[in-house]
This record gives structure tokens, sequence and C-alpha cells, in this order.
């Protein structure tokens, strides 16, 4: 087979690799010495010892700090609480963007809706399916007495508080989402104080 | 406009055809014997002229010595509308026969009426309750539950 | 060598992300196929036709806000009319528009939640439902300029609205009315030919226009299936007759067309509100009425054509200053009719498709 012979190439400029070639000389130049490790201080620290906590503190700062939402949404509510996942105002500043549809993945419970006496078992199983330590946010006042459904006796559930425990009470028909995300500060701060750790028992021990 | 039939002159049609079924008629709407219900509905369903092949909504009322099941038919065809009602003057056991065979619409109502008010609908493929669980004492929209 | 199956029962709900709320399927399954599915009501069932026997005709208004709660304008509107043919009551031509101006503006938040959430059903999770929820905040945004409330708006009244217009709501709307076409042609650019949904719901869980007739379905799901049936054209309610719009209908009735019909009806919509903000009278928006409204002995049955389909309040008044019955005629529930004919045949994933795509809040289900 002929090979063809080959046509006018264009080649570039000389320059061009002049400039990429001073390019690595710099860098090259500029890198004899290892960045320090900006947080180095942790270390020095550390091998003073005198970073202390407790481990409470630690413990509830991570636990409050990214709170995974199961799906349990009854009711009109949960057009407020999606509004406050929604892009205005944004639940992923604290941390809780996601929404579990497992309850084995989640830690709190926003019960946005009514409560009917037919629902009350399935919601005391998702309670139950949440692993340990959980807490629940009663959203609205259908959550919190049965609002103005509550003179339906015969169906509806007056407040979550007869199915399971309720940590944080958030009132309106429904709340706005601003309410909704100053009860989860409230609770950040209830977790903030929670005790984990029963110093009492170690010592015993 | 939707134009609202007039009960008299199609509860004479029906009486034509089924002498006996109507208990009384107005301007508004027609009651028909719960006997003749189905023969009623499926006349006025298929023929010519009326095809009335909506159901637009079925619910009962109750009146405390009677119940009355009221049915909304209208026509997409033609644009008109028709009030049909039955009653039931039994008020341990209520029993109407069911209309899902023509209109399947009627389907889940039916089943809601036989919840909340007790009406049992024979030859519905599916009778039991649908919003209250069973065992539930009791049919809410009835005037004497509390 | 055949293998023996036997189907087996796969429930679903009432918690799961892709019911909507708290809606349940019994579905029997044969592998992957779909053999039959039994829907199970009741989880949201607040009684709302009992209680409603029990408060005065005012009182009712609250109670409709809460049962299809995404479009609360429009359950104001249908009990209000309902109220109004039964009392004989006469509704200023001011209120008549702003009536229509909010149930139009509902209609189109309504229906981008519907498309939103039928999107993420079809696996582009939340993305398009973030998407929808920014337009929707500008609706609120105005529904709170008038009532004050977020979600639950009761502003409507029997005879009129509760309040008229604020000073700065006509602005704030043109601006929306300026800013939405936009959005439209945004969701347009990004979904319409998406490879995706085409192959995910074209041509799955078609609905016959004989069928949906028979199965009493209404709204964007019936004309859908190609019935060329809009309760604003055919029974003109309020002042509908006074405005020039279309009603698209689409062709085959499968989720595609579902989707495609939701669409267009928004842009529908919008016209309407621009006809009505420049026919927009100034006078009263109430009318002169006793504070118990006392209605004649009788009963009236009035419906509009709710973003779900067709939604009717059936008023008993014996009267006294409560209905003696109140039935609500949920759309909801009425389109979930043909979700069994709709499903059979179908796969798993193609279920969650089709149950999307009807459209449902639960609480007009269960009321």
């Amino acid at each position: 087979m002929e090979i063809k012979p080959a046509g006018k190439y264009i080649y570039s400029d000389i320059e061009l690799d002049r400039e990429e070639g001073q390019v690595i000389e710099d860098l090259k130049a500029n890198s004899q010495e290892p960045i320090p490790d900006p947080d180095r201080w942790l270390d020095e620290k550390l091998e003073q010892n005198i970073l202390l906590t407790t481990v409470d503190a630690l413990i509830n700062w991570g636990r409050r700090s990214s709170l995974w939402t199961a799906i349990c949404f009854p009711a009109c509510c949960a057009f407020e609480m999606i509004a406050a996942n929604g892009p205005r105002f944004d639940l992923a500043r604290f941390g809780m963007e996601i929404l579990r549809a497992s309850p084995r993945q989640a830690d709190l419970m926003i019960t946005a809706g009514t409560l009917t006496w037919k629902m009350a078992p399935n919601v005391r199983r998702i309670y139950n399916q949440m692993a340990e330590p959980k807490w629940v946010i009663a959203m609205g006042a259908c959550a919190i007495s049965g609002g103005i459904f509550a003179s339906a006796e015969y169906a509806v559930v007056p407040g979550y508080n007869r199915i399971i425990p309720v940590d944080v009470y958030v009132p309106g028909c429904p709340p706005r989402p601003e309410a909704l995300i100053y009860g989860i500060q409230m609770l950040q701060q209830k977790i903030a104080r929670r005790k984990n750790i029963d110093v009492r028992k170690l010592l015993e021990r | 406009m939707t134009i609202p039939l007039s009960g008299k002159d199609v509860a004479s049609k029906i009486e034509e055809k089924f002498p006996g079924s109507v208990v009384e008629s107005s301007q508004d709407n027609l009651v028909v014997k719960g006997n003749f219900l189905l023969d009623a509905a499926r006349f006025l369903r298929d023929t010519e002229g009326l095809d009335l092949d909506f159901l637009n909504f079925v619910t009962a009322v109750d009146y405390y010595d009677h119940f009355e099941v009221v049915y909304w038919l209208s026509s997409l065809e033609h644009n008109h509308s028709l009030t049909i009602k039955a009653r039931c003057y039994d008020r341990e056991n209520p029993v109407l026969p069911s209309v899902v065979g023509l209109w399947q619409g009627a389907d889940l109502q039916e089943r809601e009426i036989f919840d909340l008010f007790g009406i049992k609908f024979e030859d519905h493929p599916n009778m039991k309750r649908i919003f209250l669980w069973e065992g539930f004492a009791g049919h809410p929209l009835r005037k004497d539950f509390i | 060598m055949a293998v023996r199956t036997e189907p087996f029962v796969l429930n679903m709900g009432p918690v799961h992300p892709s019911t909507h709320g708290v809606f349940r399927m019994r579905a029997t399954l044969d592998g992957e196929v779909v053999i039959d599915i039994e829907p199970v009501f009741g989880y949201l069932h607040r009684g709302i036709e009992k209680l409603a026997e029990q408060r005065t005709y005012t009182g009712i208004t609250p109670l409709t806000d809460r049962l299809d709660y995404i479009s609360s304008m429009s359950n104001n509107l249908a009990y209000c009319l309902a109220v109004e043919k039964l009392a004989g009551i006469k509704v200023p031509e001011r209120a008549e528009y702003i009536r229509v101006i909010m149930a139009e503006l509902q209609r189109i938040a309504a229906l981008l939640i519907a498309v939103g959430a039928f999107l993420n059903d079809c696996g582009a999770y939340f993305t398009p439902f973030l998407y929808m929820f920014r337009e929707r905040e500008r609706i609120v945004d105005l529904f709170e300029m008038v009532s004050g409330q977020r979600l639950t708006y009761n502003y409507m009244r029997a005879g009129g609205v509760s309040q008229d217009l604020p000073e700065e709501f006509m602005p704030a709307l043109r601006k929306f009315m300026d800013m939405m076409p936009r959005f439209m042609d945004e969701y347009d650019r990004l979904l319409m030919q998406n490879e995706i949904l085409i192959a995910r719901a074209k041509g799955v869980g078609i609905l016959t226009g004989e069928q949906a007739i028979n199965c009493s379905v209404s709204g964007p799901v019936l004309r859908a299936s190609g019935v060329n049936w809009d309760i604003r054209k055919a029974d003109p309610y309020s002042i509908y007759d006074r405005f020039d719009f279309d009603i698209p209908t689409q062709a085959t009735g499968d989720c595609y067309d579902r989707y495609r019909q939701r669409v267009e009806e928004m842009r529908q919509s919008l016209r309407i509100i621009r006809q009505a903000m420049e026919q927009l009278p100034s006078g009263p928006v109430r009318a002169e009425l006793p504070q118990l409204i006392r209605p004649p002995t009788g009963e009236a049955y009035a419906r509009i054509e709710a973003p779900k389909g067709e939604l009717g309040f059936y008023l008993v008044s014996d009267n006294s200053i409560a209905p003696y019955r109140c039935h609500i005629r949920p759309p909801s529930l009425i389109n979930l009719t043909a979700l069994r004919d709709m499903v059979r045949g179908w796969k798993v994933a193609d279920l969650i498709i089709i149950f999307g795509s009807i459209d449902i809040t639960v609480g007009e289900i269960d009321r």
C-alpha cells in the first residue's frame, strides 16, 4: 500500500512552548519547601493536651448539626414543611436538607398534619423503627391538639402526644416555615443540653 | 350552560316505560322506587336524547325517618343534567341496588355511603368500609351518631 | 420447563414518598407486573362533612381550605358559589373579577406542584420540584398579600371576598405575569423533549375517553384523554363566559399527555388572568349580608373546574344557620376510580408514574 506523501503540517509557535516551560520552571523554583499545614496549631495544642471539651458537648454538637427528617407528612402542613426545604427557606443551612424515606436513617420526625386513629398505628410504628436517639416536632395545631378537627372525635387523634412523645410544639395552622425553623432551633438547644453519659455510673464501675 | 332537565318530563317518560316506578317528581328532581332504580338508571343512560352518561356524584342524606340517595347525572354530549333520588325507609338494614355496572364512577362513592351512612348497595363488587376501619361502631354521618 | 409462579401482594404506603401523602395501595404482582391493585383510603379522614353540619355557613369556609390544601382558593370559590346559589346572593362585579384572578393563580400554583411531583415520581428527584416551588412561592406571596396566610387562605366569603386588594397587589401581579411565561418556556426547554421523560411516560397508562367518562373522571385527566369538557366553558360559573380562552386537549391519554395537558392549562390560565386584570372594575367587594346566613329550605349543587377536576358542593338547607347536609364532590377520589384499569399489566415502576400523573391530594380524598 502506497503511503501518501505528508501534507503541509501546521506547527505551533515555539513561544507557546516556552511560556508553558516557564510556568513549570517557576512552580518548581517556588515549591522547594513544603507548604505548612494551616491546621497545625491543632496538633500543637493536642500535644499540649489543652483541647478540652466534654464528650457530651461533642456528641450533642454532632447530633444537632445533622438532623435528618423521616417522611411522615399526612396533611396540609407538609407543604409548609416542603417549602421550608425548598429554595427560599433552605433548610440545608441546618444540615437537614435530606428527607429520609426510611425511618431507620432518620433522627427527627416532623409530624406535619392531622393524625387519625386509622393512621396512628403506622405513626407509632415509624417512631419505633427510628434509631435512637430520636426527636419529634409536633408541627401545627392538628398535631398539637387536633386543631379545628378536634371535634370530629370519632376519627381524629387529639394530638400526637397520645401516640408518641413530643419534644417541641410549633403552633400555627399551618405554621410558617420561619416558625418551623425556629422550632428546629429550639430543638437544637434542647439537644445541646442533653446528658449522654452518666458520670456517676462510670465512677461506680 | 348546562340545562337542568325537568324532573316532570323525564318522570313521565320513565313512568311510560316502567309503570309505578316514580314516587314523585318536581321541576328539579324525581324520586324513583328502590327496586326500579337500576331499570330507570339504565333507561336514562341509554335512551336517545337523554344520554346521561356521566355520573357527577352520588351521595346520601339522612332525614331521620328515611335515607335519600341522590344521583346527579349529566350528559357531556347534550350538556344537560338531571337529579334522581331513591329512598330507603329501613333504618336497620337499608338496601339499594348498586349502579356500578352502569357507571363505574359510582364504585368508591357507594362504598363511602356504605361507610358513613350504612346503606348497603346490592351487587357492588367490593362492599366494605372505605374511610373507617373494620370494627368501627356506627356510621358517622347519620344524624343520630354522636 | 415452565417455572411455576404465584402472585404476591405488595403493600405500598400509607407512608411512602411517592404516594403524595398518606395514600395506600395493595398491589398484587406477578413477578414485576401489576395484576391488580386495591387502593386503601381513610388515613386522613377528618370528618369534614360531619363537622360542617355543626357549623354556620360562614364557619365552614376554613374547613374547605383544608380539603385540597394546595388549592384552597378553588375550594373557597366552590363552596361560596354553592351558598350563594342556595341563598340567592348576588356578588358585586369587582369581587367576581378578584375571584377569577385568585382561582386562576391558584390553578397555576396547584398545577406547578402536580407537574413537579409527577416529575419527581419519574425519577428526577427533587430538582424539578424545586424549580416549581420557586415559582409557587411567588404566587403564595401574592396570596399572602390579600389574605395574610401562606397555605389556607380563607379569603372568599359568601357574597364576595373578605377584603379588597391591597395597593401593592396589582404591581406585584403584573411583575409575576411578566415573569411567568419565561419560566414556562424554561420548563419546556428542560422537559418537553427530555429523553427519559418520554421513555418513561409516553404510551404508559393509557386511559381512553369512553373509559374516563364511565369512571366519572374529570379535569386534566379527562381532557388528556381527548374529551373536550371543561366546566368553565360547558357550564360557566362566576364570570368565566366573559373571557376568551381555549380548552386544550390531548389525543392518547397516556402519562405524557396528562403532563402536557397541565402545562398547556397553565398557559390558558395566564391568558385569563391577563384579561381579568385589564377589565377589573372598581366598586365594593362584598355584598351586604347579615352575620348569619339563613337560606330557604332546599338544595343546591354548585361546581367549579378545580385544578384537579370537577369540585362541587351539594348543600341541603333546612332554613337554619347551619347546613343540614354538606356533601363535597372530591375530584381526587373519583379520578382514582380509573386507576385500577390504568395500571393493570404495567410494571411496578410504571404504577408510581401512572399514580403520580392522576395528581391527587389525600385531604380531599378522605375529607
